[in-house]
């Protein structure tokens, strides 16, 4: 049995990184070439945007939800905190001149100053939440995030008027952020993003925020510190929260802290719910189909929440591991299997190997 | 402040907090049986209040008889909410079951949104008047509020405590497996419960028109949260729990307004929230359930 | 010793009443756990008291006692599931008084849970390699950046992962899902799971809970490589008397929270009081 499976075929792990990376350029390089051609107009590039903004938004609510096993309903919260940073950072930079006089390169740092403070604040957020509400379960804690998802929004409509000066200008909102997001800067957060937790959750850190979600008791009779893990999970979702606020503000150009409502946290989580709980992949497609669905049925747009409402329910009654459930694309293992079908017929009698 | 101000201040405090305990009974009872947060419940006062305000203005139902009409709706709805979306769902994981309940929330929220339209719909008052009371005014709609709902909730008690159906309500959340072995009949008493939290929100509903004249598709959504946090604060699963909490948060946001804080008034409540939940998260009369290893 | 017991008050040194039954080649080193005048009440009723034993470097002790006994309880106890309310508890030679499960693991302590708690949706492999987890010592930026520590430490756990399988041949069963494994491979999952993270005792509630006698039979066999191998105390709880008797050679008998006997199997077996409160059933 062993000698046998030693002759699967397996990609060895370098060629494995090679081969997404070249998935990765050619999305980009067909996008690019899309733009330029002038199929994908800049109505739809600002969808393209928008869908980025949403994939980064629904990977990090899935490592709370998907991975931990919690349901936090404050994530937009989150978001408006990296927003409301960088928004209020890039504009206190010169980096509205450079942009205007179209000097791009010139401002790239301050941009990446801006979605590395909205991230850092987002997190520093996303602890102060986080270690009291994971010492509540379930409910508990899902309604605790909620609490602090909306007094963020109280907070940012009326401090203000506590303050007695112009910081976040309370409902009428914080208006003329330099527009900094534009389409190669998403997809690289985007791309990061996806990375930064695919490189945690294949690893013994994200194993351990797996374990909890499996069995805590369990968890800590190995020795897992789960206390640690969970928050290490709960800051990590805020943090790209924050930095997916930060594109938002930087596409849209004006932030509202209406936007921010508890209505928007549960849009997000519809999109992690629909595409399945643990799975990235399903994450970035629902994403984007939620994104872009909406664009296409202009003319039905009234009846977008309760479609989402009511796929919401179905979905949790027949098919509560949603559609992908906790599967996950990997283009290496599909060439894999593909390359092991062709050179050894008899591959499918080893379930060892190749079933993983 | 004098004390006219702040007499005043109390009976507002206890006119909102009459509704929230109404409300949190609903959630507490529910939590109580099934272990679930039902999110829905404060969308089930919204379409109380929609049947209400459409039997009235534009059925010109007598007001009593709209009452009724209203409590009977809602008291259906949740029922049907029940059977339909958390029926099949019980023996599935907890988040399901409350993914299910923020569905079930939004579609009804969504869905009045549609049939109703977004804008809030104003009527005339329900009980008009003033009466006199320590050399305050008083209206006679917080009067009506507040002894209706002591009323409803001392009925409920007696419901509870006394009659087979109440005892088989707590029986089934001490122990569903034991409850159902001594011949109770899960789905009755499950159905049961929903029942009569949901009528207590059909009450609820009325009673926040006489404070309120008005109804909006997210209404219920607000109202239902502090309800909750009341539901919370009083120790959720607890009957006198949840009207000590509805009373507490009630008094609390007639304080923040009285202090000029009034937008803060959201804000202070889920403070509340917080706060109890990091000091006692089992509330005031709450008990604690622990995994058994 | 005195040291840490004078920390606590509530615990006062008074020899532990009944003999333990070290083995003979254990008898001159130190014991790996010790508890003393351990007791819990959960609300005015006492589910374990004054529950004193000392386990040695290499023993096999078996936790025996009718449904309901409080054998669980002691292990929830050892694991700081549940804190003490009297008594201590010294794991080679230290208190672990305010210790939490997690230290206790670290201190060495694992155990295997009598209502099976594996990552039932994780591989074989992942849930061993959880148990692994602090053999591995890259940190986040290691695995973010995927460090030279990351591949390393990887490939160390997994070779270790895959050679603790193997003592039950479960090798094989590696990128199977945790929670569609047969019910007695399940059981050993758990022990190698617990094995894993290093300890130098190792807690089995009920490891031949569900299995034929067959299975039994190899467990048996299984535990006593184990023990031979890593050279580590193993405690149980078991209602099958042959594997007990068979393997056991110090025995621990639990009746309504209080230990009633203590001996070999020799003993236990002759013992009245064993067999009117358990045996003596049983033999009907």
């Amino acid at each position: 049995m062993n000698a046998k499976q030693n002759k699967l075929i397996r990609i060895p792990m370098p060629l494995r990184y090679l081969i997404n990376l070249a998935l990765i350029l050619a999305l980009w390089g067909v996008f690019t070439g899309l733009m330029g051609a002038g199929v994908i107009t800049n109505y739809w590039s600002g969808i393209l945007i928008m869908v980025g903004v949403n994939i980064i938004l629904a990977v990090s609510l899935n490592i709370a939800t998907g991975y931990l096993g919690q349901l936090p309903l404050g994530h937009a919260g989150f978001m408006a905190v990296g927003a409301y940073t960088g928004g209020i950072f890039i504009k206190s930079t010169p980096a509205a001149d450079l942009l205007k006089a179209g000097n791009a390169a010139a401002c790239l740092p301050y941009i990446i100053a801006a979605l590395l403070l909205s991230a850092v604040v987002a997190g520093i957020f996303g602890l102060i939440i986080g270690i009291p509400a994971l010492r509540l379960r379930g409910d508990y804690l899902a309604i605790i995030t909620l609490g602090f998802g909306e007094i963020i929004r109280v907070v940012l409509t009326n401090i203000d008027s506590l303050l007695g000066f112009k910081f976040t200008f309370g409902a009428a909102g914080l208006k003329r952020i330099p527009k900094f997001s534009g389409f190669h800067l998403v997809f690289v957060c985007v791309v990061l993003s996806c990375m930064l937790i695919h490189m945690i959750m294949k690893s013994r850190h994200g194993r351990a925020i797996l374990s909890i979600r499996e069995n805590e008791i369990a968890a800590e009779s190995v020795g897992i510190n789960t206390t640690y893990y969970k928050t290490m999970a709960f800051v990590v979702s805020a943090m790209l929260a924050g930095v997916a606020g930060c594109l938002y503000a930087g596409y849209l150009g004006s932030l509202y802290p209406a936007t921010f409502r508890f209505m928007k946290s549960i849009e997000i989580l519809v999109m992690v719910v629909l595409g399945g709980m643990g799975s990235m992949l399903g994450s970035i497609l629902s994403a984007t189909v939620l994104t872009i669905l909406p664009e296409l049925l202009r003319s039905v747009a009234d009846y977008r929440m309760v479609a989402y409402s009511l796929a919401l329910v179905l979905m949790m009654i027949f098919r509560p591991k949603g559609l992908l459930g906790s599967y996950d694309f990997s283009m290496s293992r599909l060439l894999e299997k593909a390359l092991n079908t062709l050179f050894h017929r008899n591959a499918k009698t080893e379930k060892g190997g190749g079933a993983q | 402040m004098d004390f006219s101000l702040i007499f005043s201040q109390i009976i507002n405090g206890l006119q909102t907090g009459s509704v929230y305990a109404l409300v949190a009974l609903g959630y507490s009872m529910v939590y109580g049986i099934i272990l679930l947060l039902n999110f829905a419940h404060g969308d089930i006062i919204m379409v109380g209040a929609y049947t209400a305000f459409y039997a009235i203005t534009s059925f010109h139902l007598h007001p009593l008889l709209s009452v009724v009409l209203a409590v009977a709706v809602s008291t259906v709805l949740g029922v049907v909410i029940e059977k339909v979306a958390y029926t099949p769902l019980r023996s599935a994981p907890r988040l399901s079951l409350l993914i299910t309940a923020i569905g079930i929330s939004f579609l009804l929220e969504n869905g009045a949104q549609l049939l109703f339209g977004a804008d809030t719909k104003s009527m005339d008052t329900i009980v008009t008047g003033n009466m006199m009371l320590f050399g305050t005014s008083v209206s006679y709609a917080a009067l009506l509020t507040i002894v209706v709902s002591i009323a409803a909730m001392v009925v409920l008690t007696f419901l509870v405590q006394k009659t087979k159906l109440g005892k088989a309500m707590r029986a089934v959340s001490e122990d569903m497996g034991a409850a159902q072995l001594m011949g109770i009949s899960l789905n009755k008493t499950i159905s049961f419960t929903f029942a009569v939290g949901s009528a207590l929100a059909g009450i609820g509903s009325i009673l926040y028109l006489c404070a309120y004249p008005q109804a909006s598709p997210t209404m219920g959504s607000m109202l239902g949260l502090k309800a909750f946090v009341a539901a919370v604060l009083g120790g959720i699963g607890s009957i006198p729990g949840a009207m000590i909490g509805g009373f507490v948060i009630g008094l609390l946001e007639a304080m923040v307004s009285a202090a000029g804080l009034s937008v803060w008034k959201d804000g202070a409540v889920f403070a509340i929230l917080i706060v109890v939940l990091l000091v006692k998260p089992t509330g005031i009369l709450g008990r604690q359930i622990t995994e058994k290893v | 010793m005195s040291n840490t017991n004078k920390k606590r008050p509530a615990t006062k040194l008074v020899p532990v009443p009944s003999t333990n039954i070290i083995p003979e080649r254990d008898i001159n080193k130190s014991p790996i756990l010790e508890a003393r005048h351990l007791g819990i009440d959960f609300g005015g009723l006492t589910a374990v008291d004054d529950f004193n034993m000392a386990i040695g470097r290499t023993e096999i002790a078996g936790l025996i006692g009718p449904n309901g006994a409080g054998k669980t309880t002691v292990f929830n106890l050892l694991t700081k599931v549940y804190h003490p309310t009297r008594g201590s508890i010294l794991m080679d030679g230290r208190d672990t008084a305010g210790k939490s499960t997690i230290q206790v693991s670290h201190m060495g302590i694992a155990r295997t849970f009598q209502n099976i708690r594996l990552f039932r949706e994780l591989t074989v492999l992942d849930n061993v390699l959880i148990g692994l987890h602090h053999e591995m010592d890259y940190r986040l930026p290691g695995a973010i950046f995927r460090l030279p520590t990351f591949w390393r430490g990887e490939r160390i756990a997994k070779e270790r992962a895959r050679e603790l399988l193997s003592i039950f041949d479960m090798q094989d069963m590696a990128s199977h899902q945790a929670g569609s494994l047969p019910y007695g491979a399940q059981r050993r999952l758990e022990i190698v799971r617990a094995l894993a993270t290093g300890p130098s005792l190792l807690l089995l509630d009920e490891p031949a809970a569900g299995m034929n006698p067959s299975e039994t039979a190899e467990l048996m066999e299984n535990i006593v490589k184990i023990r031979d191998t890593f050279k580590i105390a193993i405690m149980l709880i078991e209602h099958d008397m042959n594997l007990v008797m068979g393997i056991c050679e110090g025995i621990c008998v639990l009746n309504f929270g209080r230990i009633i006997a203590k001996g070999t199997p020799d003993d236990i077996q002759a013992n009245p009081a064993v067999i009117e409160a358990y045996l003596g059933k049983k033999e009907d």
